[in-house]
């Protein structure tokens, strides 16, 4: 018996990859997609690598395809937006190489700014597309995706999602077959020169091509039909597969796993075997509309199933199984919310308290900061993709003009700058912008769980590598010398001068954190300071340093009432701070905020930030 | 089948625990799926993961109502999943309480009637000081051991199993404290 192990989704789609005998594969961090690039660099035989964004991660193993190699290029279900200018072509040359994009899609929301339905793209770019269900189908079909890529010279499409990608079940591991092609690049104008003459020529083999892969489609083993009680067939596939199984185990299901091109004759094979037709699927009618146009009647679809939201056994049985009601809620009563929040210590809460102070309209990104827009910091205004806070601004500080100076600003991450942040800043300093532009670099992309990319020192391997200088980068770009600054936030006075001084300027000016590494990065911090204490003669219960959100800081109401202040004086007072010693990293911000000196250190000087390890090479 | 709900607060390792289930099932010959959701920041969010094993296992996440054991690792956060519960529903939890955000802040009180709605609602209701007698044994974040010792007497399920696939996730300067941990979890129930 084959060696069976369990495996997340991610981790069994680079598993398949490598059996499949990839040799290159790049991404861009995106939950639910990082750990397939992270598993990929687990294998020596794969030079699995970061790019800055999800187009040049596409291009690289576009161009590792057209050298022969098998190549997998993997991102979020977003991320296809920034690699869609390039698959729409690819889809047109094919492929020399098998090449494979991996699409991890969110429905739910749990870590993105949408929820959208990526197998559309399969159809717009008329490439095939693969949707496991579990994760020995995420390595099956993964191998399948490639030897469909060579067999019919086409880019596929790889589709999971996040409750796919992270979770666990369990997969049968094979060995690594390498195919025995040549390693070179293969002169072929026609086919890989789009000019408009041969992209016409192109266009009409895709056709065809199509029209393969429907008539593959009919002998794929991953579409597959299970006849059983003929009262209801239902047509589904991917997760829901599993929701409907579980929901009702005794009807018909033809289950499909391949999203794109669906295979007509059998589906109507099916429909014509069943009294009533279900389609089950998560998001999009995608199916539903196709089955539609093929001519069949749907008795139950998206006017039952919700198209908002990720779908479960119990919204399944909800809709299904007359027998099942969700349990009531026996609590009744309110919960106090846990809603994720910036890590004690963390470097941009003392961005966002500086930029409320200022009172401030932010432009914001995507990152952990994008959680500036909650309670208490509350300070984040606009998030719309990546690198929307550069671009943006730019628009807005035009038509503002001098009512911009010293009321707007805009913050992007590190790895989100580098990822789209470059050209909107050029298009600022082309076009005089008086905005100014925050750079939160803290030294890794943080969010997704501390990844390496062009600005860290770090490869994905591990290696060390060129560490981009953003001060040199910006001024190269344009900024002026005396508007491109270097500031350490944990300095809140400093900080809130700087913030100043360049949101009044009538030029494009960015301003780089200094010494702000993500306070749960192991290698950028050498130590932690001691915790801080609340000295509970000295606390009025301003609430003053309550108001930064720190998870170690909480409040004591049982202190409220009379207490005496060190020069003797009785007081009243609400309440009293409380800081705790397990949870603070003494980053030294409440010491700054407190106005009563409340705040204290067992050492003489407080420091502000901690003490790091020297950043990458060149910064 | 047999679904196992467990929850608790980030970096209190509730995914750990949940990874030494899932191994410990596949190991005792079952189908096991597991499901859970992690992405922004989520230390200090609430964290939950599905373990479910049987002869053929298909969603991986639990249909509400249908929640065998519930194993929580802090006590507030139980109240949330009291949906996937049903009378007949096992709870075993650490008696610790970690404060949210708004609690902190002092906009909400920290529930006080976890205890009782409980009892009130499940027959078979553990509560155990995990945190505490991790404190003990050396670490409090061998709590998910002791709950993982605790959990393991209620099910049919070999103890070399449990202990193989428990340290398998961890380093090894941790196997003590951790063995001693799941050893005192098991002793409890």
């Amino acid at each position: 018996m084959k060696e069976k192990r369990l495996l997340s989704g991610n981790e069994a789609i680079a598993r398949g990859a490598w059996e499949a005998g990839v040799r290159f594969a790049s991404s861009y961090p995106g939950t639910p997609s990082t750990e397939i690039l992270e598993a990929m660099a687990q294998y020596k035989e794969i030079k699995a690598e970061w790019a800055p964004n999800e187009k040049d991660a596409f291009f690289a193993a576009v161009g590792a395809m057209l050298t022969g190699a098998r190549a997998l290029a993997s991102m979020k279900h977003v991320g296809v937006n920034v690699a869609a200018d390039p698959l729409m072509s690819v889809a047109y040359t094919g492929v020399n190489g098998g090449f494979v994009l991996v699409t991890a899609d969110d429905p739910e929301l749990y870590s993105s700014q949408n929820e959208q339905d990526n197998r559309h793209y399969a159809r717009f770019a008329k490439v095939p597309m693969l949707e496991p269900s579990d994760n020995q189908e995420a390595k099956d079909f993964t191998k399948r995706a490639f030897e469909i890529s060579e067999a019919f010279d086409t880019p596929v499409m790889l589709r999971t999602v996040t409750r796919i990608s992270h979770s666990k079940s369990p997969v049968e591991l094979g060995e690594r077959h390498v195919p025995d092609r040549p390693l070179e690049p293969v002169k072929d104008v026609p086919k890989y020169v789009m000019l408009p003459v041969y992209g016409r020529e192109r266009h009409e083999v895709i056709e065809e091509r199509l029209i393969k892969l429907k008539a593959f489609a009919e002998t794929f083993e991953g579409n597959r039909v299970e006849m059983n009680d003929t009262a209801v067939g239902i047509i589904t596939g991917g997760i829901s597969y599993q929701y409907a199984k579980e929901v009702l185990p005794n009807a018909s299901f033809m289950k499909l796993g391949m999203s794109w091109p669906l295979p007509e004759k059998m589906i109507r094979e099916f429909i014509d075997k069943v009294d009533k037709v279900y389609v089950i699927e998560e998001l999009d009618p995608f199916w539903e509309e196709q089955i539609k146009a093929m001519g069949h009647t749907i008795d139950v679809g998206k006017d039952k199933v919700p198209l908002c939201g990720e779908l479960s056994p119990t919204i399944v049985a909800e809709i299904f199984d007359p027998t099942y009601t969700a349990p009531k809620d026996v609590y009744g009563k309110p919960i106090p919310p846990r809603p994720p929040n910036l890590c004690a210590g963390c470097p941009h809460r003392a961005v966002f308290y500086t930029l409320r102070k200022l009172k401030l309209f932010v432009h914001g990104d995507i990152g952990c900061y994008t959680l500036g827009a909650l309670p208490p910091l509350s300070n984040l205004d606009t998030t719309i993709c990546m690198g929307s806070s550069i671009g943006v601004t730019e628009g807005a500080s035009q038509v503002l003009g001098e009512k911009a100076l010293g009321t707007m600003v805009c913050v992007i991450g590190d790895s989100t700058f580098l990822h789209s942040g470059i050209t909107p800043l050029m298009n600022m300093i082309y076009n005089k912008s008086n905005a100014t532009v925050i750079i939160l670099d803290n030294w890794v992309t943080a969010m997704t769980g501390a990844q390496e990319h062009p600005g860290t020192g770090y490869t994905a391997a591990g290696e060390e590598a060129f560490a981009i200088d953003y001060l040199a980068l910006v001024k190269a770009l344009g900024v002026k010398p005396e508007n491109a600054r270097r500031v350490n936030p944990y300095n809140l006075e400093e900080f809130e001068r700087v913030v100043q001084e360049e949101t009044n300027k009538d030029e494009t000016s960015v301003i780089v954190v200094a010494d702000a590494p993500c306070a749960l990065l192991r290698r950028a911090i050498e130590s932690y300071n001691a915790p801080l204490y609340v000295d509970e003669g000295a606390c009025t219960g301003c609430r003053n340093c309550l108001e930064l959100g720190c998870p170690a800081i909480s409040w004591d109401k049982t202190k409220a009432g009379d207490y005496k202040t060190a020069d003797g004086k009785i007081k009243k007072r609400r309440g009293i701070a409380v800081i705790n010693e397990k949870l603070c990293n003494g980053c030294g911000l409440c010491y700054q905020v407190c106005q009563f000196g409340a705040i204290k250190g067992n050492d003489e000087e407080v420091a502000l930030g901690f003490q790091l390890h020297k950043k990458g090479t060149a910064d | 089948m047999t679904n196992i709900l467990v929850a608790g607060v980030g970096g209190q390792g509730v995914i750990l625990a949940s990874d030494v289930m899932a191994d410990t099932f596949l190991e005792a010959g079952y189908d096991v799926k597991k499901s859970e959701v992690h992405g922004m920041a989520q230390r200090g969010g609430a964290v939950s993961s599905h373990v479910r094993f049987g002869k053929k296992v298909y969603s991986p996440i639990i249909k509400m109502g249908e929640g065998d054991y519930l194993v929580m690792m802090e006590k507030m956060e139980s109240l949330r999943w009291l949906n996937y519960c049903n009378p007949a529903t096992v709870i075993v939890m650490d008696a610790v309480e970690i404060n949210p955000p708004i609690v902190n802040i002092g906009e909400m009180e920290y529930p006080g009637d976890i205890e009782a709605t409980l009892k009130k609602h499940f027959k078979d209701v553990y509560i155990i000081p995990a945190t505490s007698i991790a404190a003990d044994k050396g670490n409090e974040r061998a709590a998910n051991a002791v709950l993982l010792g605790a959990l393991s007497t209620l099910l049919d399920i070999d103890e070399e199993y449990w202990l193989r696939c428990l340290l398998r996730h961890l380093p090894e300067r941790l196997h003590d404290l951790n063995t001693r941990a799941f050893a005192a979890g098991k002793a409890i129930l």
